[in-house]
């Protein structure tokens, strides 16, 4: 009961957000932020229940521990029904669902655009999570993991940037193709199994399909296709930088902090305990594909001259990583059980530290935005002095990204390789190597962003008082590449465009994009920086209280996990073990 | 067997339809034309008692009545309730386009005879019943499509009833074949004697009777018809030629795999099969080019078509199927009743451009369009959605993994054409290409009725999605 309100509480307020007429915007998102605290309250709630094993706590089926679980019959024919509950894997999961969630809403506090449906939008999209994660049933798993694209999708064409109908359309196709082959793959598990029921823990007890090696892995195939889409691996990850640059700054940090778990959570899941025969065969291509994951996630983002890109690409990287760590799960002929579990564990917890880091940089990026309009390295330098706090937050997040001790990467990393070394030793070495690439291009990334000359974007057309939609003096466009496209070229057609919203200049990309770098400056979206009358023309305002109240207790909860990692190894620990015995069959 | 005796209630579904046919002619007789809603509202009730009344008969064991021809079982009621109550949105949603016009009651009128038929080919257990369903589902429907009486009606119309003759004289052929063959017209004595009649026979027959329900379904290769005779006439009438015939069609065709075709040598559901990948590619492929509101959801119609046809294919082989179709017919009349509901609210709107700028600050509208389009497409939690992993789940176990496999991406596929109608519209924008706010070709108002209906489909969809147990416990009980 409690776990179904935690599901459905984000999106009943949502209903609630959408179905009040004029609610004014401020309202909405103090409502958002409200929800989402309460909602982060009871996961702590269900967390502090669960870690003193007072969950119901109902051991069901072949070793899968379960807490908070309920069922509902839904569609008794098939055999489907509304079945959640959590357990070590998933709580981890939900908990930074909530944390994730809350930083975004307090992110998107001062949203200028369409507030209400934005904080509604996101609610949808909390709920969805929340319900990927809990799900226990198959179709439900399903329902939930094709709801959160379909919100995604939204809050990229609605609030985006740059090009964003073109990714949002992007995004949407290449993950819902994957989730149609997803869709297959668990009719293959409902045919293929004995009992034709939708019941994950049913499935994990009895897996389908163990005398037939070629369904097995065709099933696999299929289901394998739809996560990869969605973690994305290469090589189904074109999508990402995508749709990442073209989000809003708290759907980026959603998009990578969470909805890549699910496809990461669903290898976990479903492919693992349901069809172990077919995992511990083919772990030597999930390793491979994890492997070129990682290597080639560093090296396009080491070429990158975006820094969200840059961002975006070292998800493919870590997310590789985790593939990683699942993939050595399956080798049970290479590798001891303990070696196996602490390469699960490392996978689950890389999974955890990634959604902190990586939201907590899309979120910085989003600050670069507000402040000057453009990702380019070219345009930004030497922050640490005008901005110190937001070169403090991006270099903990960057050095916590690049797996430095004390940070949650690497406890996450060394137990992925510590765990992986002895099945598979040469893709642990090349894995490593690429952390290499992420550290190299994580420390120039902050070499060019916080040292040197100060350098900044010029005159921020989106400070306050500026005449929205008005071109922008074209003056001193002396830097950077970007000299070809500056801020006047792109409000040209932006002011001829007519728009209603009251605010916002909408660049309408498709007639004035000419170079891969995004360079306009002329979008909106973001709000600016408090007006502070003591500011110089040129340079940048550092984090307001607003932006450190979402940014910061991500980057100390990755600091908090890298220095007590105890109490979420304890529950981690526990999903693991059930994972590596129920795939190790 | 019950014997050539049947109490007249057993049909009592049918009957009071066809009193609300009858009944509204009468009516109309004496009803100045501008009072004519009462004939509307006359058939109105007349559908929902109904289906009322099928829902009720529901519970009684499956049985058929008057000498087998007329079969009484799930599937039938399933089509029972569906048909009526998408008769009766159907006439609700006419109401604007349809108000003070000369013929408005002969129009409801021949819904409702034309939803008869529907439930005749439901229902039939014999191969002549089928053909007297067959032509009552028809007649009245080439009246409607040409209604209008424009150039593109008539050219519509005539294409309609050329095409249907040429596949109706096949099927009697067809019919003629089978009935040599086996001696005999009813579907039991067939499912016995035809698996040892002779096969050139048989199969002569069998190409016959499924081009005949092909027909009505608007199946590839006989659904030249249905581009034409959708876009030919107004939003509301193609709502009802899309989607009440069909309802009858594919159940008669499930029936007819799952009992007369059942034993014989041919492997029939593998044509089956192919007749439905063939519909939803080919019907995938035409849409994406279209610009036409109503061109597009005819060709989507015929995909869809496709799913449905990979239940009948699969009718005799898995349990699931019957579950399966009652799902997925209802989920898609609901859905497809919703998706024309939004053409019809905008009437003047043809192009999707146009649609998208008269919807511009209706975020209702917008709202409950992409509900619907989104529920055509299969995503949850719509009914479409539950209907087509019941669907893919009874085909899979039916032993046609290709057919799935197929039909998934064919449903991505889909997604391309939906979205070029979602994305204009829930952008808000006006997409001409100068730029200009585009007031100046807004239509007057939203039409009141069809909009109703559509926020109603949409509704309806999520509810027959997150209720498709209990929507199965009832037909099933």
């Amino acid at each position: 009961m409690l776990l179904t309100v935690v599901i459905l509480l984000p999106v009943l307020v949502a209903g609630v957000l959408l179905a009040v007429p004029r609610l004014p915007g401020r309202v909405a998102s103090w409502t958002w932020v409200g929800t989402s605290a309460v909602d982060l309250a009871l996961i702590g709630w269900m967390w502090w229940g669960y870690s003193r094993g007072s969950g119901t706590g109902a051991a069901s089926g072949n070793g899968l521990v379960l807490a908070y679980d309920a069922k509902v019959r839904w569609i008794p024919t098939v055999d489907a029904s509304y079945y959640v509950g959590v357990d070590g894997l998933s709580l981890p999961l939900i908990a930074l669902t909530g944390v994730l969630f809350l930083a975004a809403a307090i992110y998107s506090l001062r949203e200028p655009h369409r507030p209400r449906r934005y904080a509604a939008l996101f609610l949808f999209l909390q709920t969805a999570s929340l319900g990927t994660f809990a799900a226990l049933d198959l179709i439900l798993f399903f329902v939930f993991f094709d709801l959160s694209i379909v919100g995604m999708f939204f809050i990229i064409a609605g609030w985006g940037h740059g090009n964003r109908r073109r990714s949002a359309l992007k995004f949407f196709l290449y993950t819902f193709l994957g989730s149609l082959a997803l869709l297959v793959g668990i009719i293959g598990l409902f045919v293929g199994g004995e009992q034709r029921t939708f019941d994950m823990v049913a499935l994990a007890a009895d897996p389908p399909l163990t005398d037939s090696p070629v369904m097995g892995a065709l099933v696999l195939l299929a289901i394998g296709l739809g996560f990869a889409v969605k973690t994305p691996l290469f090589p189904f990850h074109t999508w990402l930088p995508d749709a990442h640059t073209d989000a809003p700054a708290a759907g980026s940090a959603i998009l990578a902090g969470v909805l890549l778990k699910l496809g990461t959570y669903g290898f976990a899941r479903i492919a693992m305990p349901i069809l172990p025969d077919a995992w511990q065969r083919w772990a030597m291509v999930v390793v491979v594909v994890g492997v070129i994951s990682v290597v080639w996630g560093a090296l396009v983002a080491l070429a990158q001259t975006d820094v969200k890109r840059m961002v975006a690409y070292t998800s493919v990287n870590h997310m590789g990583l985790v593939m990683l760590g699942l993939g050595v799960a399956g080798m049970t002929a290479q590798a001891d059980e303990q070696a196996r579990t602490i390469a699960t564990v490392g996978a689950v917890v890389q999974m955890v530290s990634h959604g902190l880091l990586t939201g907590a940089l899309f979120l910085l990026t989003g600050v670069l935005w507000a402040r000057g309009g453009t990702y380019d390295f070219h345009r930004w330098g030497g922050l640490a002095r005008p901005a110190p706090v937001f070169a403090a937050a991006f270099g903990v997040a960057a050095f916590g990204s690049l797996g430095l001790p004390s940070l949650s990467a690497f406890i996450a990393e060394f137990q992925i390789f510590t765990g992986a070394l002895q099945a598979a030793p040469v893709a642990t070495v090349i894995a490593v190597a690429g952390i290499v690439i992420t550290a190299a291009l994580f420390l120039v990334a902050m070499q060019r962003l916080l040292g040197g000359d100060t350098v900044v974007p010029d005159a921020d057309p989106r400070l306050p008082g500026a005449d929205v939609g008005a071109p922008t003096p074209a003056a001193a466009h002396d830097r950077g590449p970007a000299h070809d496209h500056g801020p006047a070229h792109a409000h040209g057609p932006a002011a001829a465009h007519g728009h209603d919203h009251g605010h916002a200049v909408d660049v309408d990309e498709d007639r004035v994009r000419s170079a891969a770098v995004v360079t306009q400056s002329g979008d909106a979206a973001a709000p600016a920086p408090a007006p502070g009358p003591d500011r110089a023309p040129s340079s940048v305002g550092d984090l307001d209280r607003r932006e450190v109240l979402a940014i910061v207790p991500l980057l100390v909860l990755s600091v908090l996990i890298g220095l007590f990692p105890r109490p979420l190894l304890d529950v981690v620990e526990q999903g693991a073990v059930t994972v590596v015995e129920l795939v190790s069959r | 067997m019950e014997g050539m005796t049947g109490d007249p209630l057993d049909l009592l579904p049918e009957l009071l339809l066809l009193l609300g046919a009858v009944g509204g002619l009468l009516l109309g007789l004496w009803t100045p034309q501008r009072r004519q809603a009462r004939v509307r509202g006359l058939v109105v009730l007349a559908a929902l008692a109904s289906a009322a009344v099928a829902a009720v008969d529901l519970v009684g064991p499956d049985t058929s009545v008057y000498g087998g021809t007329w079969v009484l079982d799930t599937t039938t009621g399933v089509v029972r309730i569906t048909v009526a109550l998408a008769t009766a949105a159907a006439v609700l949603l006419s109401a604007t386009s349809l108000s003070g016009h000369p013929r408005e009651t002969e129009a409801y009128v021949l819904m409702a005879l034309g939803a008869l038929g529907s439930v005749a080919l439901a229902a039939s257990g014999d191969l002549l019943m089928l053909v007297a369903a067959y032509l009552l589902a028809s007649v009245p429907l080439y009246a409607l499509a040409g209604f209008a009486k424009d150039v593109r009606g008539v050219e519509a119309t005539l294409k309609y009833y050329l095409m249907g003759a040429l596949v109706g004289a096949l099927m009697l052929v067809g019919i003629a074949a089978l009935v040599l063959a086996a001696g005999a017209s009813g579907y039991p004595e067939l499912t016995a004697a035809l698996p040892r009649a002779p096969m050139p026979l048989v199969a002569v027959g069998v190409i016959g009777v499924l081009a005949g329900v092909g027909f009505k379904a608007g199946a590839v290769p006989v659904h030249f018809w249905v581009p034409d005779a959708i876009a030919g006439t107004t939003p509301s009438v193609a709502a009802f030629i899309s989607t009440v015939p069909k309802l009858g069609a594919v159940a008669a065709a499930s029936r007819l795999l799952a009992e007369p075709f059942s034993g014989i040598p041919l492997d029939v559901p593998l044509v089956v099969a192919i007749i439905a990948a063939a519909s939803m590619t080919l019907g995938n492929l035409a849409a994406f080019r279209q610009t036409e509101v109503l061109r597009l959801l005819a060709y989507s119609t015929i995909s869809q078509v496709g799913y449905l046809y990979m239940i009948v294919a699969v009718a005799a082989r898995s349990d699931l199927a019957g579950p399966a179709l009652a799902i997925y017919l209802a989920g898609y009349a609901v859905t497809n009743l919703g998706a024309f509901s939004a053409a019809a609210a905008l009437p003047h709107a043809t192009t999707l451009t146009d649609w998208a700028a008269a919807a511009r600050g209706r975020p209702w509208l917008v709202l409950s369009l992409v509900v619907v389009l989104l529920g055509l497409v299969g995503t949850p939690p719509t009914a479409v959605f539950l209907g087509k992993v019941a669907v893919f789940s009874a085909t899979a176990d039916g032993g046609l993994g290709w057919l799935v496999v197929l039909a998934a991406i064919n449903t991505v596929a889909s997604l391309f054409y939906y979205l070029r109608w979602i994305a204009p519209a829930a952008r808000g924008e006006p997409t001409t290409a100068a730029g200009q706010p585009a007031t100046a070709t807004r239509p007057a108002a939203v039409a009141h009725a069809p909009a109703v209906t559509l926020h109603a489909a949409a509704a309806g969809s999520l509810l027959l999605g997150v209720g498709a147990g209990v929507w199965l416990a009832v037909v099933t009980s």
